[in-house]
């Protein structure tokens, strides 16, 4: 059902009367919830110049060091997430490859590695990875950077490294099952017949899942600032900001904005890849929606 | 290294003239400009160095709070400027590590920081894994309630009011500290931050908040007569820094080094933690011995 | 596990705030959701562009910061609630724009033939979307929207490392703060009772999924 428009008639003379009716009065209700969030905040001063000034002002003396403060922030949340989703696909790829190429019972502890991931919630995964390496003494130290990126980034791929096998499976099991015959039929071993013929179509399928994945990662980044990791990304150094500019709506409006931007580009350039890639004879149910992204978490009841 | 060391002590000269310059002289730490350590001894390193690394805490007003110039601003960091300075090491050649009370111990062990100046409450427990020099302040523990709640003067009126709950940070010596005068566990609240306990007081999720006085003396002045304090300091919380374990001459000299610096470290006091009402400016402890 | 084994009692009565948590934030979004994707299928411009300009914000924007908002934000407002409130009101507002998503897909899923064929036999527009469309669409919605609601149960673990209190999380944190047990003990029964949640709640899914699931 992609078109809309089968559920109605085009409307004639007196249900367009309705529609305009319908119209204002959902406008008047629009207006009606915006009217009463500017009213309360107008009320409460926070529109007042000095609580918006360092963020909008380039005149103002903060203005500079807030947005060198979210620059950094942007900085390290993109660097905690490009590890996380880089790791994620390393070590999915290779579960999701045991899982398909091993014996019934092989298969096994891949599966309960999966199950047990995909089951715990992200924010648990990540305390625990670094208290019991902090209590296990696993040195992070040898690594670059600071110890709390290690730990947000490790957390991560443990949880999103089960979504890619997870979007890996679908992907070779989305594939024509003629595809591996053939492979076989000209005498390829199974091994062949996974690397040479499933995974590179696979990984076309894949893309537009991991960029959505992509968006889910760079989220979940913030969960540090919940946790208290004392790792200082995007959220955190909005947080940084109000706590000294007293001032926790204006900044976490404009780090909330910079979150939905950036995702939001993202989820488009997934669908556009999406429909680019698109081999098969059949399109995506509803072209235009970010109906992949809806897709990935379906599959790993991701956190969104 | 002698090139460095000078170099480093020379803009500290420079960066010292050019804040007066700017008529902020009495903000300055005095960095010294002659040093002289015997050999291998933090204090000689760290002095070669011209440069060392701090844990402090990045959200504590008054003590340790980063700034939007990305530098911690607080009583804490002052006391770790005086320090760093008598090694001649400037306030600009300090590396800011934020050390949240669930790490400290872990950061110090790790050799990660070269001290730890974090609200640290001196105890056993803790000097089991590291050292404390000091103490350079005497907190105490007090509870600060609603300004309309009269049923609580002090922390023994906690267990006759068991439905009251109390809200303090995880990983603190007060939430430790409370536990003796609660009727049961349930009435213990944790959260990461005080904030946020001072959100609970105002929403009426939780009836007291307790910690250092400090602190809350901090949010009763910017509650607007919402809060207040009730009862005496029911503890002594002496602030130690914390450094590796068994560094007794890092120890000493921080302590001599605070005894001698008595005026830097009340003027110190004055323009951080002593601006919030209320607070009387302390006196400097008579510091612990070594171990 | 001695941690576990001798708070058993505290675990126990974290575990039921978390599910009493998890209720009504599975509750409040199943209903916002919906009420959201009325709008984004009704003949009215404005509601679908109020309906796919909420989707939008809130699908993209981290589930912390909807949750700083409710904690830091609305008490500027004058607005003051417990966060066990804040934490349910925003894990709803949150959830719902997924909900939202999934039963649009649901209505998406239905052929257009199915449509057309009740209107053909002159079905007006609202007794073919409660007659024909919607009984279907909630049956294909059924898979999207247990995974979402799943997701929401663990979501529930941001809201509790926030600090809703007395939940699962909060146990974890009194235990190993205030009462000084090591972190690995702790954290795995913490992590037990999650699973319990999630794993159960996915068994379950799987069986609704298979008795309304549409043979097509």
């Amino acid at each position: 059902m992609s078109d809309q428009s089968v559920l109605y008639d085009v409307p004639g003379p007196r249900a367009v009367r309705r529609q305009r009716i319908g119209t204002v009065l959902a406008l008047l209700f629009i207006a009606g919830l915006v009217g009463i969030a500017v009213q309360r905040l107008a009320s409460r001063g926070q529109f007042d110049a000095e609580l918006w000034e360092p963020w909008i002002n380039p005149g103002s003396d903060d203005f500079a060091q807030v947005w060198e403060l979210v620059g950094k922030g942007a900085l390290a949340t993109g660097i905690a997430a490009a590890l996380a989703i880089t790791l994620s696909l390393l070590v999915g790829v290779l579960l999701g490859v045991t899982r398909m190429m091993s014996g019934r019972l092989g298969r096994i502890p891949v599966i309960v590695f999966i199950e047990l991931f995909r089951g715990l919630p992200v924010v648990i995964t990540i305390v625990f990875v670094w208290r019991a390496m902090v209590e296990l003494g696993i040195p992070v130290d040898v690594l670059p950077g600071e110890d709390a990126l290690w730990y947000l980034v490790i957390g991560l791929t443990l949880y999103n490294s089960v979504i890619v096998a997870e979007i890996l499976r679908a992907g070779v099991a989305s594939l024509p099952s003629g595809q591996g015959e053939a492979g076989r039929a000209v005498g390829m071993t199974e091994g062949q017949v996974m690397r040479s013929i499933l995974l590179p179509q696979a990984f076309r399928t894949m893309l537009p899942a991991l960029i959505s994945q992509l968006v889910v990662v760079l989220k979940d980044t913030s969960l540090a600032a919940v946790i208290g990791l004392g790792y200082l990304e995007l959220l955190r150094r909005g947080n940084q900001i109000s706590q000294v500019l007293d001032n926790p709506i204006q900044s976490l409006f404009v780090v909330g904005l910079l979150f939905i931007v950036i995702n939001y580009a993202l989820s488009r350039l997934a669908i556009h890849l999406e429909r680019r890639l698109s081999t098969s004879s059949y399109s995506s149910p509803e072209p235009g929606t970010a109906a992949i992204t809806l897709d990935a978490q379906s599959r790993g009841g991701g956190p969104g | 290294m002698r090139f460095s060391k000078l170099g480093s002590a020379a803009a500290a000269l420079v960066l010292a003239g050019s804040l007066a310059a700017c008529g902020g002289g009495d903000d300055e730490v005095e960095v010294a400009t002659e040093t002289d350590f015997e050999a291998g001894t933090t204090m000689a390193e760290l002095s070669e160095a011209g440069t060392m690394t701090v844990g402090t805490k990045f959200d504590q007003p008054g003590f340790g709070l980063l700034g939007l110039d990305d530098v911690p601003e607080g009583f804490d960091v002052e006391v770790a400027k005086i320090i760093a300075g008598a090694m001649g090491i400037a306030e600009e050649d300090i590396e800011w590590v934020e050390a949240t009370s669930d790490i400290r111990e872990q950061v110090i062990e790790d050799g990660d920081v070269d001290m730890v100046v974090a609200t640290y409450t001196i105890n056993d427990e803790r000097k089991e894994r590291v050292t404390f020099a000091g103490p350079y302040y005497e907190a105490g523990q007090m509870l600060m309630v609603a300004e309309d709640n009269d049923s609580i003067s002090g922390p023994e009126d906690i267990a006759d009011n068991p439905d009251m709950k109390v809200c303090s940070v995880t990983g603190s010596t007060p939430s430790e500290n409370i536990r003796e005068y609660l009727a049961n566990e349930d009435q213990l609240v944790l959260f990461d931050i005080y904030d946020k306990c001072a959100d609970a007081l105002s929403n009426g999720q939780v009836d007291i908040v307790t910690t250092d006085n400090v602190i809350l003396l901090g949010f009763v002045s910017e509650s607007d007569g919402e809060f207040k304090l009730v009862g005496e300091q029911f503890t002594e919380e002496p602030y130690g820094i914390g450094i590796e374990k068994g560094d007794v001459e890092f120890c000493e000299f921080i302590n001599e080094t605070l005894q001698e610096n008595e005026e830097a470290y009340l003027a110190a006091w004055e323009r951080t933690a002593g601006e919030v009402e209320g607070t009387e400016a302390p006196e400097l402890p008579e510091p612990d011995e070594c171990v | 596990m001695e941690p576990v084994i001798d708070n058993l009692d505290l675990y126990w009565s974290g575990f039921l705030t978390s599910l009493e948590f998890i209720v009504y934030s599975l509750v409040g979004s199943m209903l916002l959701g919906t009420l959201i994707a009325a709008f984004r299928v009704s003949p009215i411009p404005a509601l679908r562009g109020f309906g796919s300009t909420y989707v939008t914000m809130i699908r993209n924007c981290p589930l912390t910061i909807v949750l700083f908002f409710m904690a830091f934000g609305l008490p500027e407002l004058g607005i003051n609630y417990s966060y066990f409130t804040f934490g349910i009101v925003g894990l709803v507002i949150y959830t719902s724009a997924f909900v939202c998503e999934a039963l649009r897909s649901g209505i998406n899923a239905v052929p257009a033939g199915q449509a057309e064929a009740a209107r053909a036999i002159g079905l007006t527009f609202s007794q073919s979307m409660r007659e024909i469309v919607l009984p279907q669409a909630f049956r294909s919605a059924v898979p999207p929207l247990g995974s979402v609601q799943i997701a929401m149960f663990k979501n529930s673990a941001v809201a509790g490392a926030f600090g809703i209190g007395g939940d699962l999380y909060s146990v974890g944190r009194t235990l190993t703060s205030a009462r000084g047990f090591e972190y690995i003990p702790v954290l795995t029964g913490v992590a037990i009772g999650y699973l319990v949640i999630t794993l159960s709640a996915g068994a379950a899914l799987a069986v609704i999924e298979r008795k309304v699931a549409i043979a097509r």
